[in-house]
């Protein structure tokens, strides 16, 4: 069977979760007999690993003087510029932030958005869903020139792209809900991207969510028929801790950690507020925020005025292997979120032998037991969990044990193995 | 003398850089002592140096020697840039002692730190005064007599300790909102303490010089030096003094030597002495020998930087709050503590530079402050310095344990830990010894075994109390290897309870071990 897999990014070009799950997932498959995977990303680097799937960059399909039919426009388009900012797990206000990063590897994208003024105004601008629409063309040109079975699209960036493929091919679509627009929004969705992703939820043949939470927005927030949406859990990649990861604390305090973007759906102000009452009770600790995002600014100045920045640390976006660092050194791995589709990083900080605090509004928190799940407004609980991890040895050995346990047992393949069951049915059904 | 003669002109300058930061993580935290970036600050007073502070002490050494005991000027060094001409470019120390031995040049006192300490607490602030005298006498043999504080900040308060200290004058802004109708060009006096001269800065001349000079938009481009005396000449007629008080980097680096400031800097003296009827005065002299008009009264704080002439450039939002009061929070334990290294890093991270780069006021004054950051953006600059200070604070509570009490348990932790690893070592001894007496017995003796153990355990705690004095009275190093040398398993049940008895610690510690078997 082969696959047609529309995504946005690939390793080790991962900047969310989104990447490693469709990496993850795709890894898994490679496992499956007769699975062959063709993946698709906007902008290829070539350093991507590319020994279990064929990866195509849409930035390397030469779509100039080729004459596409679309539905939806009414003449073909000819010399058509391909080069795509389309950067994962991102709506068109991050898309604005991104593009203006500092990022060495986005110097691309510094470039290219000078007119993209959409800043914090909350209003829209066309930039993003151009380069969607860019994406959908070449997908339709890759539909074309490639023989495959079905079509797999991951995330609202793609569903256009896979849409497009399905117009040409006459395939099955499949689209994966890592994240809906209620998720990241925090509640005021975007209403053009919520069209993008109810037309995409519309047209596939089968809808597959990473969570019963996800899932049970798709049926009541995008009206979609409970029947056609289907709940495959993500895994997590073994890791094996080699010795550098493993750095030594310079200091003697534990430490706390929050990891990734700082943005109101990952609750990281909750953080501050339970950090905040923790260092009421107890000195020998550190918290440290990881990563960035358009809350960070607000963020600092919040634990400023809380007097607590001597304790409070801020790094920045990590790369590399300073996560695994982090982790390694880490006593207690919170994840806050408002609103999780699933969370990934909470199962990598279980690997490294992290006891982990999660939000009961994640997904993971369906599937995990040796996890202390809180609501992400009870700042109360949060703090008594963090006091008590770190106070009673016996209780972070439990955790640490039967997490690693647990999470040894999620892995890809049983994903992947999900997944197909899903295409074959997709098809059978295709076919009748 | 004539009323004529009166009329003084004050020149001042200011010369600081300060000991810019390196990028440090989080990850350093408690492994990387070392704060801050060596290329960056060598770099840049190596630039400054050439482009501004060589060239310029020259053209004022020449006007001295020129002008014959008629120009005069006065300067301030803080602390850090001295240490860092040391070290980077100590010819300009040497033309700065060259420049003081012409006997026409003040060099006032600030605080060494080019600190806010002036904000916070007297007695650092009173020490950091000491200490930069001792340098300028050290550096440039001259002891000074008036005072200049960190960006001219000022209060009432402030100035009554200044003029505790004895000087004769401090400088300040002649800020607007203190001033009202009043001219800043007479002298007054602190509202305290009336023996303390305050001399006040006239921003619009000063400003002219060190802002616009080289502005192509302002409609008095170009300034000659005839235009600038002829300024001077239109002041109100009884004004006695003029205070001109700016960066000394305004000449050559904020202002390129392609703008011609150099040249102007050159022909100045010469246009004043000529045209006007001002004279050249040093703030000392002015102290001596101008009368206040009147006490100023400044209940708050105020300072030459920014629109706003206040302190808000480096207090101004809560980050810099939150890092100021850490900072100073650890002034006591520094102070308790002896470490010279240590006390360098806390003369460095109180200069006020760190709090300048925090500042979130991009609006009226961001050139300014863009100008001399080296941070792109207020966060991270704090994010930056809290890491440092934090690393800082981990040192400091290492090296010098607050109280003796702490000192005492920092041993008795020492000796608990090299008991413990004896502990282990001799418990696996025990382990391995037992095996083997398991092998050559059959196992029924194995029990009566562990009885006789906890016995003698309880027999030798009262023998062991002498043993305690001298365990305690041994240094670490020495106890390891007595028991090293005693390898039999007897020896080893006996020095458990002493080991035990030291502290209720290790107790804890053996219990939890026990717990785990």
């Amino acid at each position: 069977m082969r696959v047609l897999m529309f995504g946005w990014e690939f390793p080790p070009h991962i900047s969310g979760g989104l990447g490693t799950a469709s990496y993850g997932l795709t890894k898994g498959m490679a496992t499956l007999d007769d699975m062959e995977v063709i993946f698709v990303v906007p902008k290829t680097w070539g350093d991507e690993d590319q020994s279990m799937v064929r990866l195509i960059g849409a930035n390397k399909i030469p779509v100039a003087y080729k004459h596409i039919y679309y539905k939806g426009y009414t003449h073909p388009f000819e010399k058509i510029e391909v080069s795509s900012k389309i950067v994962p797990y991102i709506d068109p206000e991050d898309f604005w932030k991104l593009t203006r990063s500092e990022v060495s590897e986005m110097r691309m994208l510094v470039h290219t958005n000078n007119e993209g003024k959409i800043d914090f105004s909350g209003r829209y601008d066309g930039n993003l869903m151009e380069e969607i629409q860019k994406y959908a063309v070449v997908a339709a040109v890759i539909a074309t020139d490639n023989e495959f079975d079905v079509i797999h699209a991951h995330d609202w960036l793609a569903y256009p792209a896979g849409i497009a493929a399905m117009e040409v091919s006459g395939k099955p679509l499949v689209i994966h809900v890592h994240a809906t627009d209620f998720d990241r929004s925090g509640g005021s969705v975007n209403p053009d991207v919520y069209s993008i992703e109810k037309n995409g939820m519309d047209a596939a043949s089968k809808i597959i969510t990473v969570s019963n939470l996800t899932r049970d927005i798709v049926i009541n927030k995008y009206h979609i028929d409970p029947a056609k949406v289907e709940t495959v859990y993500n895994a997590v990649e073994p890791v094996c801790l080699t010795e550098e990861t493993n750095a030594v604390k310079g200091f003697e305090e534990k430490v706390v950690t929050f990891l990734g973007r700082i943005t109101l759906q990952k609750g990281p102000e909750y953080f501050i507020e339970a950090a905040y009452k923790v260092l009421q009770v107890m000195k020998n600790v550190r918290f440290v925020m990881a990563g960035s995002g358009d809350m960070m600014e607000r963020m600092i100045r919040r634990a400023a005025s809380l007097r607590i920045t001597d304790r409070f640390h801020f790094t920045g976006f990590l790369r590399g292997n300073d996560v695994f660092t982090l982790l390694s050194m880490s006593d207690v791995y919170i994840m806050p979120s408002v609103s999780e589709p699933f969370g990934i990083s909470p199962l990598e900080a279980m690997q490294s032998e992290v006891p982990v605090i999660i939000s009961k509004q994640s997904g993971v928190a369906e599937i995990l037991t040796h996890a202390v799940k809180v609501d992400f407004w009870d700042i109360d609980a949060m703090a008594d969990a963090i006091y008590g991890i770190l106070t009673y040895p016996a209780l972070s050995q439990m955790f640490i044990k039967n997490g690693k346990e647990e999470v040894i047992k999620l892995k890809w393949d049983n994903s992947a193995r999900h997944v197909r069951n899903i295409y074959n049915e997709v098809i059978a059904n295709h076919k009748s | 003398m004539s009323s004529v003669v009166k009329k003084a002109i004050c020149l001042y300058f200011e010369v600081h850089q300060p000991y810019r930061l390196k990028r440090y993580r989080f990850f350093d935290l408690g492994h990387d002592h070392y704060y801050y970036d060596d290329f960056t600050n060598e770099s840049i007073l190596r630039k400054v140096a050439e482009k501004c502070y060589l060239p310029a002490n020259n053209i004022i050494m020449d006007l001295i020697t020129k002008h014959k005991g008629k120009f005069k000027v006065a300067f301030s060094l803080s602390g850090i840039v001295i240490d860092q001409f040391r070290l980077y470019a100590p010819e300009v120390l040497d033309s700065f002692r060259k420049l003081a031995e012409t006997g026409m040049v003040e060099f006032l006192s600030e605080t060494e730190a080019h600190s806010l300490s002036s904000l916070k607490n007297k007695n650092e602030f009173i020490r950091q005064v000491n200490e930069h005298k001792i340098l300028l006498k050290e550096y440039l043999g001259v002891e000074p007599t008036s005072f200049r504080n960190t960006e001219l900040i000022y209060s009432d308060q402030i100035g009554s300790w200044v003029a505790e200290m004895g000087f004769k004058a401090i400088l300040t802004e002649g800020a607007k909102h203190v001033l009202g109708w009043k001219s800043p060009n007479y002298l007054y006096c602190n509202a305290i303490n009336p023996r303390l001269k305050v001399l006040l800065r006239n921003f619009v001349l000063s400003d002219d010089i060190a802002f616009r000079f080289s502005n192509r938009n302002w409609n008095e481009w170009p300034l000659t030096t005839d235009k600038y005396a002829s300024w001077l000449n239109k002041l109100a007629p009884k004004s006695e003094l003029v205070n001109i008080f700016i960066d000394y980097e305004t000449f050559g680096e904020h202002n390129w030597k392609e703008t011609g400031i150099l040249d102007f800097l050159s022909h100045l003296p010469g246009a004043v002495l000529k045209k006007t009827s001002f004279k050249f005065m040093t703030p000392s002299e002015v102290a001596d020998n101008l009368q206040p008009v009147s006490a100023i009264s400044v209940p708050s704080p105020i300072s030459w930087a920014d629109e706003e002439r206040d302190i808000t450039a480096w207090l101004g939002n809560e980050l810099q709050n939150a890092a100021f009061e850490k900072l100073y929070s650890l002034t006591e334990k520094v102070n308790n503590c002896q470490y010279d290294l240590l006390k360098k890093d806390w003369l460095f991270l109180q200069s006020s530079d760190h709090f300048y780069y925090m500042c979130t006021k991009f609006f009226s004054d961001g050139a300014v402050h863009a100008y001399f950051n080296p941070y792109e953006t207020p966060y991270d600059a704090f994010m930056n310095y809290m890491n440092v200070l934090s690393d800082f604070e981990i040192r400091l509570n290492r090296m010098c344990p607050a109280t003796d009490e702490q000192i005492e348990i920092l041993k008795l932790d020492s000796q608990i830990k090299a008991k413990e690893e004896i502990i282990v070592r001799q418990a696996s001894e025990l382990v391995t010894l037992n095996k083997k007496l398991s092998k050559i017995k059959p196992k029924k003796k194995v029990i009566p075994k562990t009885k006789v153990k906890t016995k003698s355990a309880a027999v030798t705690k009262s023998n062991s109390v002498d043993k305690v004095t001298v365990s305690r009275s041994k240094t670490k190093s020495l106890a390891p290897e007595k028991i090293k040398s005693t390898e039999k398993p007897k020896s080893a049940r006996i020095r458990k309870p002493t080991a035990r008895k030291i502290s209720p610690k290790t107790k804890s510690a053996r219990g939890r071990k026990n717990e785990a078997k």
